[in-house]
């Protein structure tokens, strides 16, 4: 049987159906059409498909997708802001924490999930709000440094 | 494969939906229990949840916790007066899982999870059983004797609050600062002026619950927290233990290790 679900989705309303038992990724990927979360593991281990709930970093593939219904969801797809990108993209690209960029979507997603609550992370902050996203390529540390360089020209700039 | 979902404003009915259903399966945060309907396990036809309230409040006086079972690590995280348990919620995964993951899933968690479950082992907790015809208690350690006969719906667990600094708690893992457990070990240390007195020690990832340390409980009955003191528990720190050998670690690693990680413990990082 099919469920009506209805998010806020990057700002704006969308309404589909879904699966009964299905994930918050496959809704979004499949039945909503938001490319820009990736599915690695389908176990919440990888960390590929990290969206904000409500501003919280969620697992999407192990987030039953009807537990959302109502509540505000963003993607990488809502982080640019207006012709922009988002700082964290900027730095990503600056830093090179992107190679096979398989992991990019969660790790901006977990990534500003942490500046929105603490945009003066230390170190260790950036690596606890990390540490369920894996990345096979980079070895974390332009990951890290992108992501402490986003938040201090943030800060620069909001000054 | 597609299951039903039934979501059920008051706990009770979700308790007696699962308690009448076969195949049907409670739903809290998600983090496991999502990876098996992802898989299109045979097992799960229904998801049962709740959305009531009750389920997920926190509850802290000076003398006693109360635990919504729906409660997530990153809500007891927000709580300032539950200081005491931040470094276990801290330790079930990355801040995502956090966000999900819930305190009454955790008592629920194969081995090597239920780093939670320890912590409320030790503090000597009760579980509160929801059912169609109203709720009973149960000790902790009884719940997860009996945890896989399933049909079970935990609403809330209540502990009562440690005097000082008398818990403690420590996660032995190979990844930081996330790691699946090699083991934990949780702990409450009564003292009266300097012995120990009615100490409850409980392991994470030592069994295919958590489970409690008995024989050493009773070799630190009435001594003092030194090296001499803590000896005799240290050798029978891993007595009643059945640690299983996967992928974090072998169990006779395990076994080897316990000891070493009870002393640091028991000591306290000043004087190991
Ligand atoms: C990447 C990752 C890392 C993890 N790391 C850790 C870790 O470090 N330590 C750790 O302990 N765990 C860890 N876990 C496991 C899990 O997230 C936690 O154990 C969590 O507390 C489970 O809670 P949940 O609400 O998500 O459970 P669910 O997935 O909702 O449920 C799990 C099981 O418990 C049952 N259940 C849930 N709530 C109740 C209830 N109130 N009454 C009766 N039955 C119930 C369900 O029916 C199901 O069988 C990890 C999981 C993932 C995906």
């Amino acid at each position: 049987m099919k469920t009506p679900i209805q998010l806020r989705l990057n700002g704006e309303d969308v309404a589909t159906f879904a699966d009964g038992g299905a994930n918050l990724l496959d809704v979004l990927r499949y039945s909503v059409g938001d490319l820009t979360v990736k599915g690695g593991c389908w176990q919440g281990t990888c960390g590929t498909c990290t969206v904000l709930v409500d501003g919280a970093p969620r697992l999407a593939c192990v987030t039953l997708a009807e537990s959302c219904s109502g509540n505000s969801v963003e993607t990488v797809a809502g982080l640019r802001r207006g012709a922009d990108l988002h700082p964290l993209q900027t730095a990503f690209m600056e830093h090179f924490a992107a190679q096979c960029g398989y992991c990019t979507p969660g790790m901006l997603m977990a990534a500003k999930a942490l500046l929105d609550r603490n945009p003066n992370p230390t170190r260790e902050d950036v690596v606890d709000a990390i540490c369920g996203n894996i990345c096979r390529c980079t070895g974390y540390e332009p990951i890290i440094a992108a992501i402490l360089d986003a938040a201090r020209k943030d800060a620069r700039r909001s000054a | 494969m597609t299951v039903t979902v039934k979501t059920f404003d008051r706990l009770a009915d979700a308790a007696s939906a699962i308690s009448t259903e076969r195949g049907a399966h409670f739903l809290s945060g998600g983090t496991l229990l999502m990876r098996a309907v992802n898989e299109a396990d045979p097992a799960i036809k229904t998801i049962v949840r709740s959305t009531d309230p009750a389920f997920r409040h926190i509850a802290v006086s000076s003398a006693r916790v109360e635990l919504g079972a729906g409660a997530t690590m990153a809500a007891i995280l927000a709580e300032r007066e539950l200081a005491l348990l931040h470094q276990v919620a801290r330790a079930v995964g990355g801040p995502a899982v956090r966000e999900a993951a819930t305190v009454g899933g955790n008592l629920f968690a194969p081995s090597p999870y239920g780093d939670f479950a320890a912590a409320l082992l030790a503090l000597d907790a009760t579980v509160t059983l929801a059912g169609g015809y109203g709720e009973r208690e149960l000790q902790l350690e009884e719940l997860l004797g009996r945890r896989d006969r399933g049909a079970t719906l935990v609403s809330k667990v209540t502990f009562r609050r440690p005097p000082g600094d008398a818990f403690r708690f420590a996660k032995v893992t190979r990844v930081h600062p996330k790691g699946l457990s090699v083991l934990s070990i949780a702990a409450l240390l009564p003292l009266a002026s300097v012995r120990i007195t009615g100490a409850r020690i409980a392991y994470g990832a030592m069994g295919r619950t958590p489970l409690r340390a008995k024989a050493a409980e009773r070799a630190l009955e009435g001594r003092s927290l030194d090296a001499a003191g803590i000896a005799p528990a240290l050798a029978v720190a891993a007595d009643g233990t059945s640690p299983s050998d996967d992928a974090i670690a072998s169990a006779w690693w395990r076994r080897e290790i316990l000891p070493i990680h009870l002393r640091r413990l028991l000591l306290g990082a000043d004087q190991v």
